[in-house]
């Protein structure tokens, strides 16, 4: 399986994604400048955190117009994996391929801690490797994480199965819904703010962010069997 | 404007509104063999102010040991460098931003960050770390307050935007930093041995190279602000500070280390205090060189700047590099790709002349060696202050009797200096790179290195009251508290860097209390074997005429040879047995209990002994890679009691503890005692590490177990501290939040 990790100026946790899938799945995974056009060899592509464009004017909202943009959102079409974590999140909302959008925190301060977090549904190609209401502790880093979307989009997200995790204990920004993370209908391009690479071996605090990775593994595999 | 003739500035001596005094001015005109003109006496004036030039401190900081086995680099580059095994190598340095924090904390603080970040990796390393060390006035005062969450906002936004984790830290409230906060940033980066870059301009012809941000009105003599003390009209500063583009600094730092990779650079210096003139001028004189630039190329944020706006500028996220000529494509090619603004400014030429050209005119001529070598050096007056001597006879016990050890650990844990900062470090993304083992909260913050078994522990440290007390016992506290969390933490403590926060060395009192300092962390890094690779002094902190308490912070960077040495403050498994090292006698002088109890502090310091500290250290450490210890805390502020509490409250765990003493007991178990250290062993462990402990000739005493119940203390068989450990958490925890909730109409 091959990951691209995109990189755009500014982001900042590029480095540690690529270590994660190295570290957790050892399959090949390449940084990718911004300018690039073309992912079409890739089978997932990571938008990961940071601050692209130092998120001037607004969180993602440079970023979006980045040449690879176009890319991401071909290959998103064409049924590929899609994550953005945190920045990414933010991004791929700027981008409309997640619907949404995440604020300022309510309480306005940057919030670093690692959280519990609570797995709504277990039969996606990101969590197949978690148990259905399961409570996994990984950490969060923003100041921007606070999701919000309109009513009927709220009762969309939730009768389609589209969220994927929830804040299970205080709610550390103001989401609505304690939304931690979404996908799209097709169910192939994720949006999170949590940060699982920061949480795949003990030492870091805790190893549950890894199996967010095995499972996009598993589920490449059982769509690619020869 | 119209700047003043160099009659004028002789005649109105204008040279004193930059700082110069009449004698520096008259060496200037000897140096030149003519007038200074307006462009020059700002370059003289920044280049010899203490911020740049230490020529307050230079005689002192002589005192300092600075070379060992280990020691690539000390101090006069950007940042010290330490081998630490494998073509490695750690680089770090700590630095103040207290003037510019005290007029406007968030961007204050923010560039304060920025600076240190640009001085690791104009060292060709990779930054993977960030500290701090902030000292406030008190919370209940609503401007401190404001400069306290502005302070931590400031960093946050830097730190957190470049993508470098801010693991560790310390922030202390006290009056005596009401007017005057200290905001000191730490820097902490790995480089290979092959990658080590130098501030240096040499190769007659060789291109000068700017890169980064244009250069704007901001921080015009900043570096003249920072060496000044602050008064009524220091708000008027407020255009002295620099504006941070943290965005701006991580293109450049990605952009500076390809250029590294790929082996580009001949010398390489951050604009940093005193703008392009430190740097180039610095370059010049390290390189014997001389150096021409053409200002008219100097990227520029506004119309109109003069020759003077442009060299005293400190504008942020700026880098002067110089390469060898026919290389400059490669330069801007990288720039380019990052988006930065790039252009050759100057050359390196023969000689010794520092040359500036403007519209075709010559604006500076200048021989560089005396900006930089000739600076002026002061040994100043040094006296004993009368507070000194008034404290000889002042016994702190007089005032602390008879009180309750269950008050006391409570009203202890609530106090801001005690309590969790988890309100700060919780702003801070502090697992970014996702290198964090040991994250905010325990002795030292532990940073693994990638590709390796090793890690390194770092803290800052620093506890003024003792310096105030006593300087020198003070001094050594400082070098051996900041040892003793990494030693903690696993760790072998490799040296330090230093930020010697003082009022005025003007006044002889000040100046002593500096001296005296100095002379105590000398002696604790010799005996430790960790020398001052780097650091910065800050003098003239002192407002409406009263200094700051003399704080000298140190930073600390230890190795752990395997990541199973990691080793944290938290209790781990009940039923696990409490050793406490070391000998404990009852001094309370700038105690938390004296503080507590009697809003002052009085008396002397706790006396160090540092042959005791230094086999203290060694015992733990071989006890650690000897895997016989569950957890280590160092005993320190708020003494016995508080070590066991914070040991409680981070492990969820309690304990029953059983000491026996002559002495009163909330004294004991108050006491601050140095050269001790709180372990937690596993039963099975003890008579292993009871024996090794014996090897070093160092006390070891079994005062109780873990538990899974209260935080128990029997003194004597009495039982003098009985608390829930939710109970105690929750005072802790909910301390600065209380606090900082208050209305803020409350006072000031």
């Amino acid at each position: 399986m091959r990951f691209a990790v995109v990189v755009f100026p500014g982001s900042n946790c590029d480095m540690d994604l690529v270590h994660a899938i190295e570290d957790v799945l050892g399959e090949e995974v390449n940084p990718v400048w911004h300018h690039e056009s073309d992912l079409s060899s890739y089978d997932a592509i990571l938008l990961p955190g940071g601050f692209s464009y130092g998120d001037y004017l607004r969180c993602g909202s440079l970023a979006r117009f980045s040449p690879v943009m176009e890319a991401v959102k071909k290959e998103a079409e064409a049924g590929k994996l899609v994550v953005g974590i945190c920045n990414g999140f933010q991004i791929l909302t700027e981008a409309g391929l997640l619907p949404g959008a995440l604020m300022r925190n309510d309480h306005l301060q940057f919030r670093c801690e690692i959280e519990p977090i609570s797995v709504e549904k277990a039969d996606s190609a990101f969590t197949m490797h978690y148990e259905q209401g399961e409570t996994v502790q990984i950490p969060i880093a923003h100041a921007e994480g606070n999701y919000f979307c309109d009513d009927e989009t709220l009762q969309r997200l939730e009768a389609s199965g589209q969220i994927l995790f929830r804040y299970a204990g205080k709610n550390p920004n103001g989401a609505l819904a304690n939304i931690a993370g979404i996908t799209n209908e097709k169910g192939n391009v994720l949006g999170m703010m949590p940060h699982p690479e920061r949480a795949i071996v003990d030492w870091m605090g805790s190893p549950d962010g890894a199996r967010l990775f095995t499972s996009m593994l598993a589920y490449w595999k059982e769509n690619h069997a020869s | 404007m119209i700047e003043p003739t160099a009659e004028q500035i002789r005649d109105q001596e204008l040279y004193k509104e930059m700082g110069l005094t009449s004698e520096e001015y008259e060496q200037v005109k000897g140096h030149l063999g003519r007038l200074p003109n307006w462009t020059e006496v700002g370059i003289y004036s920044v280049m010899w102010s203490e911020h740049c030039s230490y020529k307050n401190s230079k005689p002192l900081l002589r005192k300092f040991p600075t070379t060992g086995p280990r020691i690539l680099l000390g101090p006069g580059e950007g940042a010290g460098v330490i081998d630490i095994g494998d073509e490695q190598a750690v680089v770090f340095k700590i630095e103040s931003h207290n003037h510019p924090s005290a007029v406007e904390p968030f961007q204050g603080a923010a560039t304060g960050v920025g600076g240190i970040i640009r001085d690791v990796f104009s060292m060709g390393a990779r930054p993977v770390a960030l500290l701090n060390s902030l000292r406030f006035g008190e919370l209940d005062s609503s401007r401190v307050r404001y400069l306290f969450d502005n302070v931590v906002s400031g960093i946050a936004h830097y730190g957190n935007c470049i993508g470098i984790p801010t693991v560790g830290g310390e922030v202390f409230f006290d009056n005596a930093y009401d007017g005057n906060p200290l905001v000191n940033a730490m820097c902490v980066g790995i480089i290979n041995h092959k990658d080590l870059q130098k501030g240096v301009a040499v190769g007659v012809g060789n291109p000068v190279i700017y890169v980064g941000a244009s250069t704007g009105r901001d921080g015009i003599h900043g570096a003249t602000f920072a060496s000044e003390e602050l008064n009524e009209s220091s708000e008027e500063k407020r255009p002295a500070v620099q504006v941070g583009d943290p965005f701006m600094e991580k293109l450049l730092l990605e952009a500076c280390l390809e250029m590294v990779e790929q082996n580009m650079l001949l010398g390489i210096q951050d604009m940093g205090a005193a703008g392009l003139t430190c740097s180039s001028a610095e370059m010049a004189a390290k390189g014997g060189q001389g150096l021409d630039l053409n200002l008219d190329l100097v990227p520029q944020r506004e119309t109109g700047m003069t020759s003077y706006e442009i060299m005293l500028s400190e504008s942020q996220e700026r880098m002067l590099l110089v390469v060898e000529k026919g290389r400059e494509a490669e330069i801007m090619a990288i720039c380019d790709k990052w988006g930065l603004q790039s252009a050759v400014i100057g050359q390196v030429t023969d000689g010794n002349q520092y040359r500036l050209f403007q519209h075709g005119e010559l604006v500076a001529d200048i021989p560089v060696n005396t900006l930089v070598d000739d600076a002026p050096v002061y040994v100043r007056e040094e006296k004993v202050p009368t507070y000194y001597v008034e404290n000889e006879s002042v016994d702190p016990t007089d005032a602390l009797a008879n009180i309750d050890a269950n008050e006391a650990i409570e009203k202890i844990l609530q106090s801001p200096n005690m309590a969790s900062k988890k309100y700060v470090f919780q702003q801070y993304d502090y697992m970014v790179r996702t290198s964090t083992a040991v994250r905010p909260g325990s002795d030292a913050a532990v940073v693994v290195i990638r590709g390796t078994e090793k890690a390194l522990a770092m803290s800052t440290d620093g506890n003024s009251r003792y310096v105030y007390l006593d300087p020198v016992n003070g001094g050594r506290i400082a070098v051996a508290e900041s040892a003793r969390n990494v030693v903690c933490s696993g760790a072998e403590p490799l040296g330090i860097t230093d930020c010697l926060n003082f009022g005025s060395p003007e006044k002889p009192e000040v100046y002593w209390q500096l001296s005296k300092a100095i002379d105590g962390m000398s002696e604790m890094c010799e005996v430790l074997q960790t020398p001052v690779v780097g650091g910065n002094v800050s003098l003239y902190n002192e407002t409406k005429g009263q200094p700051i308490y003399p704080t000298p912070v140190v930073g600390m960077v230890g190795l752990i040879e395997k990541r199973e040495h990691i080793t944290t403050q938290a209790f781990k498994q009940n039923g696990d047995v409490l050793i406490l090292l070391g000998d404990t006698a009852i001094e309370l002088g700038g105690s938390e209990l004296q503080q507590a109890y009697t809003a002052t502090i009085a008396g002397r310091a706790p006396i160090l002994d540092s042959g005791k500290e230094k086999a203290l250290q060694q015992a733990v450490l071989t006890a650690i890679r000897q895997g016989l210890v569950q957890s280590a805390h160092d005993v320190s502020e708020g003494g016995l009691a508080l070590a066991v509490a914070e040991s409680c409250i981070s492990g969820n765990l309690g304990a029953k503890i059983q000491v026996e003493t002559d002495y009163d007991p909330t004294l004991y178990l108050f006491s601050e005692t140095q050269s001790r250290i709180l372990l937690s062993v596993s039963k099975d462990k003890v008579e292993e590490l009871v024996q090794t402990m014996e090897q070093f000739h160092v006390p070891a005493q079994v005062i109780g177990q873990v538990t899974e119940g209260n935080l128990e203390v029997h003194v004597n068989d009495q039982l003098v501290i009985d608390r829930s450990v939710a109970q105690l958490t929750n005072h802790w925890e909910e301390a600065i939040p209380c606090k900082m909730t208050a209305s803020s109409t409350s006072t000031n």
